[in-house]
């Protein structure tokens, strides 16, 4: 099953190249929204790509993995937006 | 066999396209509102396709060997699609939202009518 698993490897090491274009944005950005956009865009990348490594060594436990790490990367983004957003004024 | 592969390279190549144009667009785009335009939808649509790609594959697997464990690996690749589909919006709202809020105009922008509307 070596064929299977070059199929779904190649993508992923592709996902994996452009998470560090996304992590380029995520150094550079000039404010601090444009950081957040490109955690989230890492954090969906990452999810995507441990779903296709599951597939191409037949290992489910990567795919757990890939449902709690959405689930919280989520609650981390909904976090640090509402702290970018402030309280109540006074 | 054959129409598997065509169906595993046409999804892969699909959501793999796509996740590349996310990227190049969050690094190309002027401001926030366009980078988060071109980042999340793109790479969700990149996603739903290359676990699509992984779902069939299970399936094909599940039908031909009849090991349960690919039936598994199916069913949670489901789940974690259904995650994935249900918070990226969601949390792409909430950056959008908290971005107008702390300050952040469009680039070339003059007036804000948002803000003028003081909506609650």
């Amino acid at each position: 099953m070596s064929e299977f698993f070059k199929i779904f490897i190649i993508p992923g090491g592709l996902l994996l190249v452009f998470m560090l274009l996304s992590l380029i944005r995520l150094i550079l950005g000039p404010t601090v929204p444009d950081r957040i956009v490109a955690l989230d865009t890492i954090n969906t990348l990452v999810v995507a790509g441990m779903i296709l490594v599951g597939a191409a060594y037949e290992e489910v436990i990567y795919i757990d993995v890939a449902i709690v790490y959405a689930l919280l990367s989520y609650i981390g983004t909904l976090y640090v937006a509402k702290y970018l957003e402030g309280g109540p004024k006074k | 066999m054959g129409t598997l592969l065509t169906i595993l390279y046409v999804f892969l190549g699909i959501g793999v396209i796509f996740n590349c144009l996310g990227s190049i667009g969050l690094l190309r785009f002027p401001d926030v509102y366009t980078r988060l335009h071109a980042a999340t939808k793109t790479t969700t649509f990149g996603s739903i396709f290359t676990s699509l790609a992984v779902i069939v594959f299970s399936f094909y697997r599940w039908s031909i060997s009849g090991d349960s464990k690919f039936v598994v690996l199916a069913l949670h690749t489901i789940i974690a699609l259904a995650c994935l589909i249900i918070t990226n919006p969601t949390g792409a709202h909430a950056i959008a939202r908290a971005a107008h809020r702390s300050g952040v105009m469009p680039k070339q922008a003059v007036i804000d009518e948002l803000k003028e509307a003081k909506l609650k």
